[in-house]
């Protein structure tokens, strides 16, 4: 059995929890075996059969309207112990990471992260998975009985299949220790495209001069659905919150767009958002490092560029609305 | 307060990333190795403990005898005492078993790891240290603070940050914002000549077997030349019928 966690947000599943499910099934058809959903207070399975789901586990506790790490671990643990599952499949979503290791220690299994495509033999059980923050792969062999993998975000893409999920009720047992973590407030822009989520991610770096010029920034990413980042140090200049900044020291960035403004494309820059698809460069120096990273790229002066670009994507959403 | 930072030592930001012995080892040549960043904002955090709220600071690294310049680094920032357990770290898992046997030898309150180290970026330590020693976690901790037996952390997640309060023992995976960038220090002469005559201790490792075993590693392919436009318009078309990204 593969078990795989399935993470929504405000009623429905993530994007990357379907992603998972397709992974998990990718697995589960090289092993000869199904795929069951773990569900905690989520939206309702039925859907969850079009990825490849063949049950979903559906957990209903108010004590867990919380994301809690430790009971969290346990109630997938206790899942994946109760399906006897070899496999247990987890994103790269914050939640994910911080559970994953717990998880493990849980199942006593080997937990490989950033996982990158399916495993290139189950037997013995080896997988590929991005290192060094996405300047290099390894292939890695999972020892244990049970593995524990975290997917990559955008490296699998979502698969539909066409299977029939049924729902089951599970009710896991709570283990006291876990009120010793308490939530006191959560901090969250709602109307905000997070860069975790974000298919597109709009990034601007020293070369915007200062904060007052970002609103055409703000205006790219509004336009283009997408989230805003910024290099390290416009946020240590205080320019940006901490919270977008990407790079090796900052959030790693897996989208399929990312357009960055006036960054020179430093080697830690450049770890972060490696694995993002397609890169845009515009930066006044043709000879920024970064163009060399680049799939697509204007040499300009981006305080006249942006608001071309701004007016032309207005145009553009509008024909193709 | 007795406080554990677990120091990773890993290739310097800026190394060059290849590979030897037909791609199944890391090449050290010419690489310098430094306190992994996410460790360093850490370590900076337990000198806030020791000067601000007289705690003892202590830090361990599972490691061959090449990772004592690091460990000594970490005693002229301000440590204490370090302990380096003498094996090979290839597995996660194994690392953390190593130093949950230290932690439960040294009766420690907190420990302050990295929330990944930045070469394997296996992100998986300080959890597995959390949950084999009975210890509450946190992970993107951003903000740290301790009064008594309790703890109240800011963590970040995905698109915010959100607070959560605690008791000791506390494993943290620590990350950039638990101090600030200015407040990192790099060691002075006299901390130098102070961490020559701390104690740094050898400990051989309990015996394991590992999870996981890396087999072999590469390089993702080489770039293709970026495509330079001179105007908006081409971009939005290359973007929409090339890339098929918007
Ligand atoms: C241990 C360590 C970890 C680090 N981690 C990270 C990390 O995680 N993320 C990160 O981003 N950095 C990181 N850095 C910093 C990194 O080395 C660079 O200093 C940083 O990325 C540079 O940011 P920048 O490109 O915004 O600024 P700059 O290097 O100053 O570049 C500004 C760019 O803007 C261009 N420009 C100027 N004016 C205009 C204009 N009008 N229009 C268009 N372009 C213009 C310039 O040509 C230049 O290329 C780290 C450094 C260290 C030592
Ligand atoms: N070999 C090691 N010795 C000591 N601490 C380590 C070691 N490896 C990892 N850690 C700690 O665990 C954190 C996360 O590492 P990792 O799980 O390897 O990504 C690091 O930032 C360190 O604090």
């Amino acid at each position: 059995m593969v078990i795989v966690y399935t993470e929504s947000e405000e009623g429905t599943f993530k994007k990357i929890a379907l992603e998972a499910v397709s992974y998990a099934k990718g697995i589960a058809d090289i092993l000869g075996t199904t795929v069951t959903a773990v569900s905690i207070n989520g939206a309702s399975g039925d859907d969850l059969g079009n990825y490849g789901a063949s049950k979903v586990l559906e957990i209903t506790d108010s004590a867990l309207k919380n994301f809690n790490a430790e009971a969290f671990a346990d109630v997938i643990s206790q899942a994946a112990k109760k399906e006897e599952a070899s496999v247990v499949v987890l994103t790269s979503s914050a939640n994910s990471k911080f559970m994953a290791p717990l998880i493990a220690v849980n199942l006593e299994a080997g937990y490989v992260a950033n996982v990158t495509q399916l495993p290139d033999s189950t037997a013995p059980f080896q997988v590929k998975h991005s290192v060094f923050t996405n300047k290099a792969f390894s292939t890695t062999e999972i020892t244990t009985e049970t593995k524990v993998l975290g997917l990559a975000k955008n490296a699998f893409g979502v698969k539909e299949s066409a299977v029939a999920a049924v729902s089951e009720i599970f009710v896991p047992e709570l283990n006291p220790h876990i009120f010793d973590m308490k939530l006191v407030s959560v901090d969250k822009a709602m109307d905000k495209v997070t860069i975790a989520d974000a298919e597109i991610v709009v990034s601007a770096g020293r070369g915007m001069k200062g904060p007052e010029n970002w609103g055409m920034i703000e205006e790219l990413a509004d336009i283009l659905g997408a989230a805003t980042a910024c290099s390290k140090p416009v946020s240590d200049l205080g320019w940006r919150p901490h919270g977008e900044h990407v790079g090796q020291t900052g959030k790693p960035v897996a989208s399929n767009l990312y357009i960055a403004i006036g960054i020179s494309g430093a080697i830690q820059h450049l770890a972060g958002i490696n694995s993002s698809k397609i890169k845009v460069v515009i930066n006044s120096d043709p000879e920024a490092p970064f163009f060399k990273a680049a799939d697509y790229g204007i040499v300009g002066d981006a305080f006249e560029v942006i608001p071309q670009l701004n007016q032309k994507l207005k145009a553009f959403k509008m024909q193709n609305a | 307060m007795k406080i554990l930072v677990c120091i990773s030592h890993v290739p310097d930001t800026t190394s060059k990333i290849n590979f030897t012995d037909g791609d199944t080892k890391f090449d050290t040549n010419g690489v310098q190795f430094v306190i992994n960043p996410n460790d360093e904002f850490g370590l900076t955090r337990a000198m806030w403990f020791k000067e601000k709220q007289a705690a003892v600071v202590h830090v361990a690294s599972v490691g061959g005898p090449e990772t004592e310049p690091t460990l000594r680094k970490a005693l002229a920032i301000g440590a204490d005492e370090a302990i380096r357990v003498n094996a090979v770290a290839t597995d996660g898992f194994s690392v953390a078993k190593q130093l949950a046997n230290v932690i439960k030898d040294g009766g420690y309150d907190l420990i302050i790891a990295g929330r990944e180290s930045i070469d394997y970026n296996g992100g998986m330590v300080p959890g597995m240290i959390a949950k084999l020693t009975g210890s509450n976690f946190v992970n993107t901790c951003i903000s740290l603070e301790v009064t008594g037996n309790e703890a109240t952390a800011i963590r970040e997640i995905d698109g915010g940050k959100e607070t959560l309060s605690t008791s000791l023992p506390l494993v943290i995976g620590g990350q950039k914002g638990l101090v600030e960038e200015s407040d990192l220090r790099i060691p002075n002469m006299r901390g130098i000549m102070q961490a020559r005559s701390k104690p740094l201790t050898v400990r051989e490792p309990i015996v394991l077997s590992a999870a996981t075993k890396a087999l072999c590693f590469e390089k993702p392919e080489p770039k293709g030349a970026v495509k330079l436009v001179t105007n908006v318009d081409d971009l939005i078309d290359l973007l929409h019928t090339e890339a098929k990204v918007i």
